[in-house]
């Protein structure tokens, strides 16, 4: 509160016993809405938050923007200096197909790229392979070999732009395709600004898109890692994701738990192989679900920020302050979306991207209101850019940083968030750490019983969903969809063949001979994937070079 | 539900590439906690794996969850084999992000019924009850011998 208003004189202590005494008294005389006063993940809200809820040493747990413990925000000037990224994740059919779009994205005022891949490109297949068959191009885009990966980014000044790949398990080989795309182009790899996903842990907890066994999957993660901190420096190698997690169905504290401790986990395996902590720490970045619950969101990302500037400063021992920051990338909740009355999702949409604004967010993804039904369309994407556009420029809440610091409910929440999260990290160290606790399936049990629990309050009509279980009178089924043609499967075989024809037979083999030897023996794998990448080798064939070391994964599913 | 009647039994198969399996967790629980006999398949399976499943544990229902858009390719071959099998008496129902006019097409090919986003667990428990109900001949012998 500023010290010098205008206006009348006022106090700033707590409100005196006998006021707040008078309030409980006239509030318990009304009757209560029949209704659970808690967030969307359980936790139970008060009617009034007061001063005497904010935390004891407000100096340390809120401080100010830019400084330790960064509850207000990672820099000093925040949105007043620069704008937060707006950054649309699009990808669908071939290299051709999505690369219109990206020139359509930053034609209207996108400033980053995000790349979808498909999902046999996810699972490491061909689109020649018979478990590709109807999956090509469908969620995202198809990339077998460098070749693809060229076309994706033809025309666009990959030493310029800032690109964000969504891909985990085969993420060492993609990276390995963008350098030598780069490579063509004439950027080298420390040239290059963006972020690959690459967070493996959360695939086994969540979004279960896996081609190795864990432990080998973090072994090459830590090699990728690795190789980025000597020779990709503005490169972020891996984007700690708890996107994912909260998709599949975990509250707002096992998103912010589940994600921290993976993120922790990759900073101990980093420094266990000899990095020093402050090469690496200020090039990791983190990724969040903006879900519907206002409050609850905004009071997740600030929690995450002061565990992240703690954990490292004091328990990681990390002393340049970069090393502190958690930046994030936010997403709207996709599982937010309802099929009914899509046009609802506009407006879903926008109260959870400003939920990410209010919160600190550095990159935005608004979700199109079509996703609950197919991809989106170009005119649905454009409502989801201008969404971002209109927060940013029309509602005033970049004027001033943090507007909601210093607010009872919120920092009372914040304190809440960092504790369910602290409670968390306690139980998954008694299971021997994240690795071992995700081989237990502790993060995928706890994440099923919370999608079960919502599930139930909605079919119950504990909770109300608008257009799902109440107010569902006016759905409309006209909403036009975009639809993927089926053609494009055929047209990506043949892309992939003709690289096959065309490549030198021998150079590949002798390549993934090498990307064999590399996982037999220890050494770091990146730059036998960037030559396998060079040869034209394709995905599906370096991720079976690798399973023939590693052998593959299966789950034991929790339910 | 007459204790004397036969458990429903369900195969809950989640077919492509997909990982989103949320949905398909939720309905087996609720079909266990129906009184069902639940098999969830896990993920990644191919329409050979889940029709040798549902064969093999004589299921009366398949449920598919799909949500990577390969519905139109692996819905109706899961469909063709288990006529291959002799197993055609086995309901086939999905579950996921399904078109309009995919649905319109799906059921033509056999699918009993389409849920969309949205759907309570409850109006699956139901139509699997009368549906499934229906089709499996023990169930079917019953309704015959109480006439209805």
């Amino acid at each position: 509160m500023g010290s010098q208003t205008n206006g009348a004189p006022h106090t700033t202590t707590e409100p005196a016993e006998g006021a707040l005494e008078r309030w409980r008294e006239s509030y318990g005389s009304t009757p209560e809405r029949d209704v659970a006063f808690k967030t969307l993940g359980g936790i139970p809200v008060e009617p009034l938050y007061t001063e005497a809820d904010l935390p004891v040493d407000r100096q340390a747990s809120i401080g100010l923007p830019g400084e330790y413990p960064f509850t207000r925000g990672v820099y000093p000037s925040m949105y007043r200096g620069r704008l937060w990224t707006v950054r649309q994740f699009a990808g669908f059919g071939t290299a051709e197909e999505t690369n219109e779009r990206f020139r359509y994205l930053l034609d209207h005022g996108q400033t980053g790229l995000s790349t979808a891949f498909d999902m046999p490109s996810l699972m490491g297949y061909d689109s020649d392979h018979p478990r590709s068959e109807g999956e090509v191009g469908r969620e995202g885009v198809a990339i077998d070999t460098v070749d693809d990966m060229e076309t994706l980014f033809a025309g666009i000044d990959l030493g310029e732009v800032s690109v964000s790949m969504t891909v985990n398990a085969p993420a060492a080989i993609m990276l390995a395709f963008y350098v030598v795309a780069a490579e063509r182009q004439g950027v080298p790899p420390e040239g290059l600004g963006g972020t690959i996903q690459a967070d493996i842990l959360k695939e086994y907890i969540a979004q279960k898109e896996w081609c190795f066994p864990i432990d080998p999957a973090m072994r090459l993660l830590g090699d990728m890692i690795e190789w980025c901190s000597r020779n990709m420096p503005r490169w972020h190698p891996v984007s700690i994701s708890g996107y994912h997690i909260r998709e599949a169905g975990a509250t707002a504290a096992q998103e912010l738990a589940f994600t921290l401790k993976d993120g922790f986990t990759y900073v101990e395996q980093a420094v266990e192989r000899g990095l020093d902590v402050d090469d690496f720490a200020p090039r990791l970045s983190f990724f969040f679900n903006a879900q519907i619950d206002f409050f609850e969101e905004i009071a997740k990302y600030r929690a995450a920020r002061r565990i992240w500037a703690r954990e490292l400063r004091e328990t990681y021992g990390a002393k340049n302050p970069k090393s502190w920051l958690m930046r994030f990338h936010a997403q709207t909740a996709g599982v937010s979306l309802t099929a009914q009355q899509p046009l609802n999702n506009v407006v879903r949409t926008a109260i959870e991207a400003l939920a990410a604004v209010l919160g600190g967010t550095q990159s935005l993804h608004t979700n199109s209101y079509d996703e609950a039904l197919a991809l989106p369309t170009e005119e649905a994407v454009r409502v989801a850019l201008r969404t971002q556009q209109i927060i940013a420029h029309e509602t005033g809440v970049t004027n001033t940083i943090d507007p909601l610091g210093g607010s009872y409910f919120v920092e009372a929440l914040t304190d809440r968030m960092e504790a369910a999260a602290y409670e968390y990290f306690r139980r998954i160290d008694e299971l021997g750490g994240m690795v071992e606790a995700v081989k237990r399936s502790f993060p995928q049990r706890e994440i099923a019983n919370a999608a079960y629990d919502l599930q139930s309050e909605i079919d119950s009509g504990r909770r109300i969903v608008v257009g799902v279980n109440a107010y569902t009178e006016g759905d409309d089924d006209d909403t036009p969809l975009h639809r993927v043609d089926p053609a494009l499967e055929r047209k990506q075989i043949g892309r992939l063949q003709a690289v096959r024809a065309r490549r030198d037979a021998s150079a590949v083999e002798h390549a993934l001979a090498e990307v064999k030897a590399a996982a037999s023996a220890q050494m770091n794998l990146m730059p036998a994937l960037v030559e396998a990448a060079r040869v034209h080798a394709s995905e599906g064939e370096i991720v079976e070079a690798l399973q023939s070391v590693w052998g593959s994964y299966t789950e034991t599913p929790v339910f | 539900m007459s204790d004397s009647q036969r458990r429903l039994r369900i195969v809950v198969a989640k077919p492509g590439l997909d990982g989103h399996d949320r949905g398909a967790k939720i309905v087996a629980r609720a079909l266990r906690d129906a009184g069902m006999e639940v098999i969830y398949t896990g993920l990644h399976q191919t329409p050979e794996q889940i029709v040798a499943t549902a064969v093999q544990e004589d299921a009366d229902a398949v449920g598919i969850s799909i949500l990577s858009g390969a519905h139109m390719t692996l819905v109706p071959r899961i469909v063709e084999l288990l006529e291959r099998e002799g197993a055609e008496h086995v309901l086939v129902t999905v579950g996921g992000t399904i078109p309009a006019e995919d649905v319109a097409e799906l059921k033509a090919r056999g699918v009993a019924e389409v849920f969309a986003p949205g759907t309570s667990t409850q109006e699956i428990v139901e139509f699997l009850r009368s549906a499934a109900g229906e089709s499996s001949s023990e169930a079917q012998a019953e309704a015959a011998a109480r006439g209805s």
